[in-house]
């Protein structure tokens, strides 16, 4: 029999090792269900992980897209940590992530064809306040009527999606369209647009909130009393209230601030690597966050090398199913195997193992 | 008398501590056996093998000459063990014969259950209407319901897990009528306690158990208190000492503190004043559940109350929050170690922040200064003398003892004009009590105003001036503790909460 005794503090080799263990654990569950789908399981394993970034033929393409994945990733991840390791769950990233866009592109649009310095940092702030404003409604009904934030920020995700969908087939179409939906491409628009700003690196101004982001959260949780607030209340709610943490105030600034920086990563996709608001502008990036938040243990060091985990994981798998036939559903699968297992291994930090049989008297 | 239960040998490790260690002991029918030690001397797992909720690892056991080993506590009770824990489990929505109802494996009809539950409460000195609500129910009349579903079994053996810990001095002298008579009829009794006068009272026959061995056994009417206490603790135990000043001025003033409950079976304060002066402790005694925490709360600025209703030298404190409570050295000690005093998985560094960023200067304009605050833990460490390998360890890997005085240790070493503690030695082991105590008794003759909640009656008369008890949510006028007996003391806590009191009937 197997059982499981608790350490009497976690371990800091394990916490180290298991998201190693967990990669490892599954190239080779992923493996062996490539090996049953009938493919070559080395061969589809390298082109997920190898290929996008050495391979001669694909790497001058996919390498950039490293990082245009991986920015807003990491952007809305390192927002949602925050409330995460307070016991505050946004769930409703991908809807606060469309209402930035729509607030920033809304407010380029709106002033179309200014060309002046101001508008391109005037869209920033509109993005980051329209995402704030979103995740807002989740907290004041939290804070006012202790409704669930779980809840009400994921169905506003739906909302936001249509609200996306009325905008681009009405008040933010293109009208020089020719009546197709969607709006005009802010990247043919100087002031407004996120160009990737060195060459051939799919660097843009995303990418670089991404990195201020992961060394703010950094200090934030290390060095500051607010951090200290956030880890004490996730860890030991009432303790937090002894030591004086009101707990309203927290969870209106971790939604907000997972809000405002899931707003910025909108902004900065809508004005660079997607360049106009259309129907299917959402790609689900909101909802992967959660996931790489959780696979970098919601460590803002963590979060960033999970987001370039999972960008390389997105990256590879649409090169393996345009290489090798292998379906979409199966990379899902995979991308779902790397979490499983995160999360299965975490118990390792926490937990001795134990084999034996229990002594029955 | 013939013996009805034998232990031998019995042995129970868990990782890193033998709980028990070839205990052996055997218990007469018709007796009332007492089991005595301190917190961790590893009464508690014996017991849970006698009833089938733990195996042990060697040893056995007979039962009326009969190998006993029973796998879980449905073959215990079936045996005809039974056993009323410390910690009730009773549904408050409920009423006392539906819960009763839920306990049993193959329940009556209702109505034939509640006659039954009337005929025993009655024949055994317990009366209980078995359509009131749980949850309306006294701690006391909570206990009796355990103890009646207990009896229905009709039991041979009946253990007792610290029975009293949520009784008046009235109320116990009910149970123990009943106690002996169930003994008077030939069920045994084993009865689980650190109470030394209780166990001298009540019992015939004590198995002293310490660090998880048998170290002794005795009649206990024919031993003193004190020789109790060093059979139990294995080492003579010095009395905290006190010195005889004289209180100073009034420093924390509560006036018609009244708090609603926050949760439908909470309690609710009314009404509560009370005055201390500095360098004087106050001692507040009371059956858990009468408002402890909340009052706690109250003081410590988690709950906040009318701006009036509580004054640090005249001045209105009741709508601070903790923080600016802490700013003034209004400190507090909650009763719950891990999870409100500390939080569990964070080092103890981190915990000395918890409370002490404020009056420590361990934070400068939002940022933590680490070496400062690990400095600070350390010196509580040093001064509390708390058995850890250093700061960085979580709190969680301390012994209750030790984390205890590292709570207490945070808050004396920040220098507070008033500091209010719940349940200082709850669950600590003796040496670590007496130790805590002399703190607590340095800190008011340093001129410090303490207030000391607790439920432990003996603790609050060897070191509070003043005495007063909370009984649902009001506080008694506080009365000068030299002096008061344990009858005065009992009425203050409400006596036998006007349990109707039946003739046991001979």
């Amino acid at each position: 029999m197997i059982r499981l005794e608790k350490r009497p503090q976690p371990s800091r080799a394990w916490t180290v090792a298991t998201p190693i263990l967990a990669v490892a654990l599954t190239m080779v569950a992923g493996g062996l269900m490539f090996a049953a789908l009938g493919k070559d399981p080395v061969e589809a394993i390298r082109t997920i992980f190898w290929d996008p970034l050495f391979n001669e033929q694909f790497a001058s393409y996919s390498r950039p897209q490293l990082l245009v994945k991986a920015g807003p990733l990491v952007l809305i991840a390192i927002g949602l940590s925050l409330g995460f390791r307070a016991g505050i769950w946004n769930i409703g990233a991908e809807g606060q992530y469309i209402m930035g866009a729509l607030a920033g592109a809304g407010v380029a649009l709106a002033l179309y064809p200014l060309e002046a310095w101001f508008l391109f940092p005037l869209m920033v702030i509109a993005g980051a306040l329209g995402g704030w404003a979103w995740a807002m409604i989740p907290a004041l009904l939290k804070t006012r009527f202790r409704t669930n934030e779980i809840l009400v920020s994921l169905l506003l995700v739906y909302v936001a999606e249509q609200i996306l969908a009325s905008m681009s087939l009405g008040l933010m179409r293109n009208p020089e369209g020719g009546g197709f939906p969607g709006s005009r491409n802010l990247q043919q628009y100087p002031a407004a647009a996120n160009p990737e700003l060195i060459a051939g690196t799919g660097m843009h101004w995303g990418v670089v909130a991404g990195f201020i982001a992961v060394i703010t959260a950094y200090i934030l949780l290390n060095r500051h009393m607010l951090g200290f607030q956030i880890r004490l209340t996730g860890q030991s709610p009432r303790a937090a209230r002894f030591a004086g943490v009101n707990p309203n105030a927290l969870v209106l600034f971790c939604l907000g601030t997972s809000g405002a920086l899931a707003g910025l990563a909108g902004l900065f996709e809508v004005a660079g690597p997607a360049g106009q608001i259309s129907i299917d502008f959402n790609q689900g990036y909101g909802f992967t966050a959660i996931i790489v938040a959780f696979l970098g243990r919601l460590h803002p060091v963590g979060i960033l090398l999970a987001g370039l985990l999972m960008a390389l994981t997105y990256i590879g798998g649409e090169l393996a199913q345009f290489m090798l036939g292998i379906p979409a559903a199966a990379i899902q699968a995979f991308q779902g195997m790397l979490l499983f297992f995160l999360l299965g291994v975490d118990v390792l930090s926490n937990y001795n193992i134990r084999l034996g049989r229990r002594e029955v008297a | 008398m013939t013996s009805l239960l034998t232990v031998e040998g019995l042995t129970k490790a868990y990782p890193g501590v033998v709980a028990n260690d070839r205990v052996s002991f055997d218990i007469a029918e018709g007796e009332v056996h007492a089991l005595l030690g301190e917190n961790g001397a590893g009464k508690s797992t014996l017991v849970k093998m006698i009833y089938g909720l733990v195996q042990p690892d060697a040893g056995r056991m007979t039962l009326r000459g009969a190998p006993y080993a029973p796998p879980e506590p449905s073959a215990a009770r079936a045996a005809g063990v039974a056993m009323v824990f410390q910690h009730f489990s009773l549904f408050d929505a409920l009423d006392v014969a539906e819960n009763i109802a839920l306990g049993m494996e193959t329940p009556p009809p209702m109505r034939r259950l509640a006659a039954r539950i009337r005929e025993v409460s009655e024949t055994y000195g317990l009366p209980l209407n078995p359509d009131r609500l749980v949850g309306d129910l006294s701690a006391g009349e909570r206990q009796r319901v355990e103890i009646i579903r207990c009896l229905l079994q009709d039991p041979r053996l009946l253990i007792m897990d610290e029975p009293t810990s949520v009784l008046t001095p009235q109320e116990v002298d009910i149970l123990f009528a009943t106690l002996r008579k169930l003994a008077a009829e030939g069920t045994a009794i084993l009865y689980i306690s650190h109470k030394l006068e209780e166990i001298r009272t009540l019992c015939d026959r004590a198995t002293i158990l310490r660090l998880g061995k048998v170290v002794d056994s005795c009649n206990p009417r024919e031993k003193t208190a004190a020789e109790l206490a060093e059979m139990m603790v294995g080492a003579k135990l010095t009395a905290p000492a006190r010195g005889g000043g004289t209180p100073g001025d009034v420093v924390l003033e509560v006036s018609g503190l009244s708090l609603p409950s926050s949760t439908p079976f909470g309690t609710s304060l009314r009404d509560i004043s009370f005055t201390v002066r500095a360098g004087e402790i106050l001692g507040i005694g009371g059956v858990a559940g009468n408002g402890q925490d909340e009052l706690l709360a109250a003081l410590s600025g988690e709950a906040q109350v009318a701006p009036d209703a509580v004054n640090l030298k005249g001045q209105p404190i009741g709508a601070l929050g903790p923080s600016p409570r802490r700013r003034i050295a209004v400190l507090a000690a909650p009763e719950e170690r891990l999870g409100h005093a500390a939080a569990p998985d964070m080092s103890l560094t981190e915990n000395a922040l918890l409370t002490a960023a404020i009056r420590e200067g361990l934070a400068a304009r939002g940022f933590l200064k680490w070496p400062a605050a690990r400095a600070f833990a350390e010196k509580v460490i040093e001064a509390f003398d708390v058995r850890t390998p250093g700061p960085g360890n979580a709190a969680r890997s301390l012994s209750g003892g030790n984390l205890q005085k590292f709570v207490i240790g945070r808050e004396v070493l920040q220098r507070p004009e008033v500091l209010v503690v719940n349940q200082p030695t709850w669950g600590v082991d003796a040496s670590a009590a007496a130790s805590i105590r002399q703190a607590l008794l340095d800190l008011a003759q340093s001129g410090t105003a303490v207030i000391v909640i607790s439920q432990d009656l003996d603790e609050l008369m060897e070191i509070s001036d003043r005495f007063a008890a909370l009984n649902e949510g009001r506080l008694s006028p506080p009365r000068p503790a030299q002096g008061l007996t344990l009858e005065e003391i009992g009425l203050m806590m409400g006596g036998a909460h006007d349990m109707e009191v039946a003739h046991v009937a001979e």
